[in-house]
C-alpha cells in the first residue's frame, strides 16, 4: 500500500518524460519521414538506375498522416492520466488544488519540450480555447445551475458581476497609467504605456474567471449562497469583458474615446447580454422542443442537447455577443423540459458526458497555461507586474465591501463580513484572461508581452496562492458548509407549501413582490409552455409528485443494484414501516399464513420465476427452491451436493415465503395515465402506484433485457397481500423480519444506505437543485 | 391632529415592540388592513376569502385559517376567532419577519422556532400536538389540489412516504407492533432542519408607503 503512492508519481514522472519526448518528435517528424523518404529513393536509385521501381514498403513510417489528432490524443490523454496520478496519491490532492498540480505538470511538459529544443505548439491558442476548451466547462455549468438559488440573487449577482467588474477595469487600468507615468526623470518602457491599452488590460485581468472559479470552489464546499454569488458573477461578467475588450482595442489604435462611444458602448452591453440570452433560450427552447419526439429515438436524445447547445454557443459568438451567457441560457431553459422527456439513459448519458468533458477541458486548460506560461513570450518588468497583483487585489477589496455596503440594503438576508470575504477571495483569474491578452495585436499594441507576463504573473498567484490557502480560511473562518443532506420528500413538499404560503401572505399584504411573479410565472409555465414542450402526460405533472416518481425510480434502482430484492427501499435503515404508521384496524395477522393461503401455487412459481430472471444476484439463489420439486440448477457449481443444497433451500424457502408476502409487482394497467415514464429500456413503461383492489396481486413485468438491471423499475411498491385489508393500502416497505434477505452481507448495507441516500438526494427534473455529484463517485 | 398621530403613534409602537416591525411597516400594514376590511375595525374570513389574487393559490384556505388560529398569537390560547383585530393580524404577519444583521444566534434559533411552530399549526388542525397521518395527507391534497386532475392515491403515498421518512429519521428502532402517533413538534423540527427557515421564511414588508401595485425588488 505504501508503494503505491510512490508508483504514482513514478507513473506520472515517466508520463511527462514521454509526453515530452513524444511532442517534439512529432513536431520533428516531418523533416524525419522526408529525409527517410529522400534516402530510401537515394538508395533505389544506386541499386538500379533505370529502374524507377521501389521496393514495396512492409512497415513505414507516416507520422505526418496522424499527426494532428494523435497529438490532440496524446495530450488528452496526458490530462486524464495526470488526473488519475493525483488521485492515486492521497495527501497530496488534500492540500493542494489540482488546478495548481495541473500548471506545474504544464510547466514541466513545457520545459521538456524547450529543452527538447522544439517549437511549443501554440496551445493556448485563442480559437482552439474559445471554441473547443471552454464551451464543454460552460455548459457543464449551465446545464447543471441550481435555478433557484441563482434566480434568488440574481441581483446581488448582477451588481458584483456588471459593477464590480466595471469598478475593477478602470481602477486597476487608471491606477496602472498613472503609476507608469511616474518616474518622469527615469524613462523607462513603461512611459510608451497610453491610457486605453492601459484601461483594455485592466479590462482583462478584472475578470473573474469561471474556469478557475470551479476548480477551485469544487474542491471546498463551502454553501450554496457564496457558492451562487462567485460563481454567477464569474459567469455573467463575460458580457462585460466582451464589450470592454472589444470597446478599448478597437479605439486603443485611435487613442480617445468620446462620450458617444462611451453611449454607445453601454448599448452594446446590452445588446451582447441580452442578445446572448436571447440566443440561448431560443436554442433551448428548440431543443425542448425536439426531445420532445424522440421517444423512438432515444439513442440520439443527449445529441441533441450537445450540438444545439454549441450552436447556441457559436451562433452568439458570430454576433460577436456573449458565447458564456448564451451557453448558460440554452441548458439552464432546456434543462426542466429536456429532463421530463428523454429516458433515464439518455438523462445518465448526458449528465457524464458533460462531466466528462468539461473535467478533461479543465485539465486541459490548466496545463497549456503552464505549458505556455513556458513558452512565453515574456518581458518581465517589475513594476508593472507587481503593481498589477497589488492593485488587483485591492481593487477587488474595495469593490466588494463598497458593493456589499450598497447591495445589503435591498437584500432580505444581507451578507456578512465573512461571506464578503470569502467573495472578495474568490475572485480567481484564469485562463480566459490569457486567452484574451494571446489575441491582442502586436503592432497596435507593442507592450503586449508584458501584458501577458503580467497575466500569467496574476493567474499565478490567484491560482497558487489564493486556491491553496481558501481552504484552510474558509475552515479557519468557520464559514458555512454546503449541506450535504439529501433531498428528502418532506423537505420537498414543505418547500412548495412555503412558496405558496409566501405567495399567499405577499396577496394578503397586497404588494407584488418576489413570490407573487414566480408563481405567476410558474403558473404560465405550467398552463402553456409545459404543454408545448413535454410529450405526453408529464406534462400535466405537478412538480411534487414528479420528485416523488423519480425517488421512486432512484429507490428502485438502487434496490435492484444492492442485489438483494429483499432489502427494504425506504430511505433509512430503520424497522419502521407502513404498519407503525397506519392507524391499526386489525389485528396483523402471522406472516406465514397469509401467504400461504392466498397465493397459489402457479402465482408462487410466477413471482419467482419473474425475480429469478431479473434479479440477477438473487438468480443464483432463487433456483430450486421449490419446495415440492427439485429443479436442477444448470448455472450453479457443484451439483453433486444435494444435501446442503436441500438444507439452504429449506432456508430460501421461507426467505422467499416472506418476500412473497411484501414483494409484489403491482399491476400496470397500460392506459394508467399519470404513470407512464418511458424512462427505464427504452420502452415505454407504464407502473402504477395504484392498489389493486383485489387481494391476489397480478403482476405484470416487462421482462426487458435481463442484462440491464435497471430494467426492473417496477419494484419500487410492495404491498401487502392480505385479504383483510379493505381500506386502501399506503406503501408497504417492510423488510422481512428476521434475516432479511438472503444474501446482505453487513458491509454492504452501509454502502448502500449511503448509495440510496444520495440517489435521494436527487431531485426532479423540474426542481432546482443540481446534482452535485461528483465527477469521480 | 397632533393629539391623534401621537396617540396612534404610542398605539403603535407598543405594536412595534410586540412584533418588531418598524412604524412605517405597522402603517402600511394598517392601511392594508383597512383596505381589506372595508375600513372597519375587524376582519372577518371573508374578507380575506375576497382576495381574487388568492383564489389560485392551492393552500389558501389553510393560510386565511392560520390568521384566525388563536395558537399564533403566542397567547397560550386554542380554538379560532371569528373574526380579527389589527393587532391579531400584525402579530400572525410577525412570523414573516427575516433575521436583520443583528440578529444574534440564539435569536435565529428561537426564530426559526416561532416560523416552524407556525407550520405546525397550520398542519396541525385538531391541535392535538402531533400532525397524524390523515392531517399530513391532507397536507399533499390541498398542495396538489390546483395541479388539474391526479389521483387520490398518489397524494396518499407521498404522504404517507412522508410520513414513513419523519418516522424512520426519528424513531429508527421501533418495533413492529408500534404505532407511531404523528409528527411530534421536535420531530418536524427535525427533519426540516435543513431547511433553514429562519432565511426562507420571509417576505418584504415595506417601509415606504405603497398602495399601489409596485413590482417588489428581488430579494437580493
Amino acid at each position: 500500500r505504501a508503494s503505491l503512492p510512490e508508483r504514482g508519481l513514478l507513473l506520472l514522472m515517466v508520463l511527462v518524460f514521454l509526453e515530452g519526448s513524444v511532442l517534439p518528435l512529432g513536431a520533428a517528424s516531418s523533416p524525419d519521414v522526408t529525409h527517410q523518404a529522400n534516402s530510401d529513393n537515394h538508395i533505389v536509385k544506386e541499386a538500379g538506375h533505370n529502374f524507377t521501381k521501389k521496393p514495396f514498403p512492409v512497415l513505414s513510417l507516416d507520422y505526418h498522416h496522424i499527426q494532428a489528432p494523435f497529438e490532440i490524443s496524446l495530450w488528452v490523454l496526458l490530462a486524464s492520466l495526470m488526473k488519475l496520478g493525483f488521485h492515486l496519491i492521497p495527501r497530496l490532492s488534500g492540500i493542494v488544488p489540482e488546478s495548481c498540480l495541473l500548471i506545474v505538470v504544464g510547466l514541466l511538459v513545457g520545459g521538456l519540450i524547450k529543452l527538447a529544443g522544439e517549437q511549443v505548439p501554440p496551445v493556448l491558442d485563442s480559437r482552439l480555447f474559445f471554441l473547443c476548451l471552454l464551451p464543454p466547462i460552460i455548459l457543464d455549468a449551465g446545464y447543471f445551475l441550481p435555478i433557484r438559488p441563482f434566480m434568488e440573487n440574481l441581483g446581488t449577482i448582477l451588481m458584483f458581476a456588471v459593477v464590480g467588474t466595471l469598478w475593477n477595469a478602470f481602477f486597476v487600468g487608471g491606477l496602472l497609467y498613472a503609476v507608469c507615468q511616474i518616474q518622469p526623470g527615469n524613462p523607462s518602457i513603461l512611459h510608451q504605456l497610453e491610457l486605453l491599452p492601459c484601461l483594455l488590460f485592466g479590462s482583462i485581468i478584472s475578470a473573474v474567471d469561471p474556469v478557475a472559479v470551479l476548480a477551485v470552489f469544487e474542491e471546498i464546499h463551502i454553501n450554496e449562497l457564496l457558492h451562487i454569488l462567485v460563481f454567477g458573477e464569474s459567469l455573467l461578467n463575460d458580457a462585460v469583458t466582451v464589450v470592454l475588450y472589444h470597446l478599448f482595442e478597437e479605439y486603443a489604435g485611435v487613442g480617445s474615446v468620446t462620450v458617444m462611444d462611451v453611449f454607445l458602448g453601454i448599448i452594446s452591453f446590452l445588446v451582447v447580454a441580452v442578445g446572448g440570452v436571447l440566443v440561448g433560450a431560443i436554442y433551448g427552447i428548440l431543443a425542448a422542443f425536439t426531445s420532445r419526439f424522440t421517444s423512438h429515438t432515444r439513442v440520439i436524445e443527449p445529441l441533441f442537447v450537445f450540438v444545439y447547445s454549441y450552436m447556441a454557443y457559436l451562433s452568439a459568438e458570430m454576433f460577436h455577443l456573449s458565447g458564456i451567457m448564451s451557453l448558460i441560457a440554452c441548458g439552464a431553459v432546456m434543462r426542466p423540459y429536456v429532463e421530463a422527456n428523454i429516458s433515464h439513459k439518455s438523462h445518465t448519458t448526458i449528465k457524464y458526458f458533460l462531466k466528462m468533458w468539461s473535467s478533461v477541458s479543465e485539465t486541459l486548460i490548466f496545463i497549456f497555461l503552464g505549458v505556455a506560461t513556458v513558452e512565453g513570450p515574456h518581458n518581465w518588468n517589475w513594476t508593472f507586474v507587481t503593481v498589477t497583483v497589488i492593485l488587483c487585489l485591492v481593487a477587488r477589496v474595495i469593490g466588494v465591501v463598497g458593493l456589499t455596503y450598497v447591495i445589503n440594503k435591498f437584500r432580505i438576508v444581507k451578507l456578512t463580513t465573512k461571506d464578503q470575504f470569502i467573495v472578495a477571495y474568490g475572485g480567481l483569474r484564469g485562463a480566459i484572461a490569457f486567452s484574451l491578452g494571446f489575441l491582442l495585436n502586436k503592432d497596435h499594441f507593442p507592450l503586449r508581452d508584458m501584458f501577458l507576463t503580467a497575466i500569467i504573473t496574476v493567474i499565478f498567484f490567484t491560482v497558487f496562492v489564493q486556491g491553496m490557502t481558501i481552504k484552510p480560511l474558509v475552515e479557519l473562518l468557520a464559514v458555512k458548509k454546503k449541506q450535504e443532506a439529501k433531498r428528502s420528500i418532506n423537505e420537498e413538499i414543505h418547500t412548495q407549501f412555503l412558496d405558496h404560503l409566501l405567495t399567499g401572505i405577499e396577496d394578503i399584504c397586497g404588494h407584488y413582490g418576489h413570490h407573487h411573479w414566480k408563481d405567476k410565472l410558474n403558473r404560465f409555465n405550467k398552463k402553456y409552455v409545459k404543454k408545448c414542450l413535454i410529450a405526453g402526460e408529464r406534462s400535466k405533472e405537478p412538480q411534487l409528485i414528479a420528485f416523488y416518481h423519480k425517488m421512486e425510480m432512484k429507490q428502485a434502482i438502487e434496490l435492484v443494484e444492492s442485489g438483494g430484492g429483499v432489502k427494504l427501499p425506504s430511505a433509512m435503515p430503520s424497522a419502521v414501516s407502513m404498519q407503525n404508521i397506519q392507524p391499526k384496524k386489525l389485528p396483523p395477522a402471522k406472516p406465514a399464513e397469509r401467504a400461504l393461503s392466498n397465493l397459489p401455487k402457479g402465482r408462487e412459481e410466477e413471482i419467482r420465476k419473474i425475480l429469478r430472471s431479473n434479479l440477477q444476484r438473487t438468480r443464483q439463489r432463487l433456483r430450486s427452491y421449490n419446495r415440492h420439486t427439485l429443479l436442477a440448477d444448470p448455472y450453479e457449481d457443484g451439483l453433486g451436493d444435494l444435501l446442503i443444497k436441500k438444507q439452504k433451500m429449506i432456508e430460501l424457502e421461507r426467505k422467499i415465503k416472506d418476500m412473497n408476502n411484501y414483494l409484489t409487482v403491482p399491476a400496470a394497467p397500460p392506459d394508467s395515465p399519470t404513470m407512464c415514464r418511458a424512462r427505464l429500456a427504452s420502452d415505454p413503461q407504464a407502473y402504477s402506484m395504484k392498489p389493486e383492489p383485489d387481494s391476489v396481486p397480478t403482476i405484470q413485468v416487462d421482462l426487458a433485457s435481463p442484462q440491464s438491471p435497471d430494467s426492473v423499475n417496477l419494484m419500487d411498491e410492495f404491498r401487502r397481500a392480505e385479504q383483510q385489508h379493505e381500506e386502501d393500502q399506503g406503501l408497504m416497505m417492510k423488510p422481512p423480519s428476521g434475516e432479511s434477505g438472503p444474501k446482505k452481507p453487513g458491509e454492504e448495507d452501509g454502502s448502500r444506505e449511503h448509495k440510496l441516500m444520495r440517489c435521494l438526494s436527487d431531485p426532479g427534473p423540474s426542481a432546482d437543485e443540481d446534482e452535485d455529484e461528483p465527477f469521480l463517485p | 391632529m397632533g393629539a391623534s398621530q401621537t396617540r396612534s403613534e404610542h398605539k403603535y409602537q407598543d405594536l412595534a415592540d410586540k412584533t418588531g416591525f418598524s412604524l412605517e411597516q405597522i402603517t402600511n400594514l394598517h392601511k392594508r388592513f383597512q383596505q381589506l376590511s372595508g375600513n372597519e375595525d375587524t376582519l372577518s374570513r371573508q374578507n380575506l376569502d375576497n382576495i381574487p389574487a388568492l383564489a389560485n393559490n392551492p393552500i389558501r384556505n389553510q393560510i386565511i385559517e392560520a390568521f384566525f388560529d388563536k395558537r399564533n398569537q403566542h397567547q397560550d390560547e386554542v380554538g379560532s376567532f371569528n373574526e380579527i383585530g389589527f393587532e391579531q393580524f400584525l402579530m400572525v404577519m410577525s412570523h414573516f419577519r427575516p433575521p436583520t444583521l443583528k440578529t444574534t444566534e440564539e435569536e435565529k434559533e428561537a426564530l426559526r422556532k416561532e416560523k416552524l411552530r407556525f407550520l405546525f399549526n397550520m398542519h396541525d388542525t385538531d391541535n392535538d400536538g402531533t400532525i397524524t397521518l390523515v392531517e399530513y395527507r391532507k397536507v399533499v391534497e390541498e398542495l396538489l389540489s390546483k395541479s388539474g386532475a391526479i389521483e387520490q392515491e398518489t397524494a396518499k403515498a407521498i404522504a404517507d412516504a412522508a410520513m414513513l421518512e419523519v418516522a424512520s429519521t426519528n424513531v429508527p428502532d421501533m418495533a413492529p407492533d408500534d404505532f407511531y402517533e404523528g409528527i411530534t413538534f421536535e420531530h418536524f423540527e427535525q427533519i426540516l432542519k435543513g431547511l433553514e427557515m429562519e432565511s426562507r421564511m420571509h417576505i418584504r414588508f415595506l417601509d415606504v408607503d405603497t398602495t399601489t401595485m409596485r413590482c417588489g425588488k428581488s430579494t437580493s
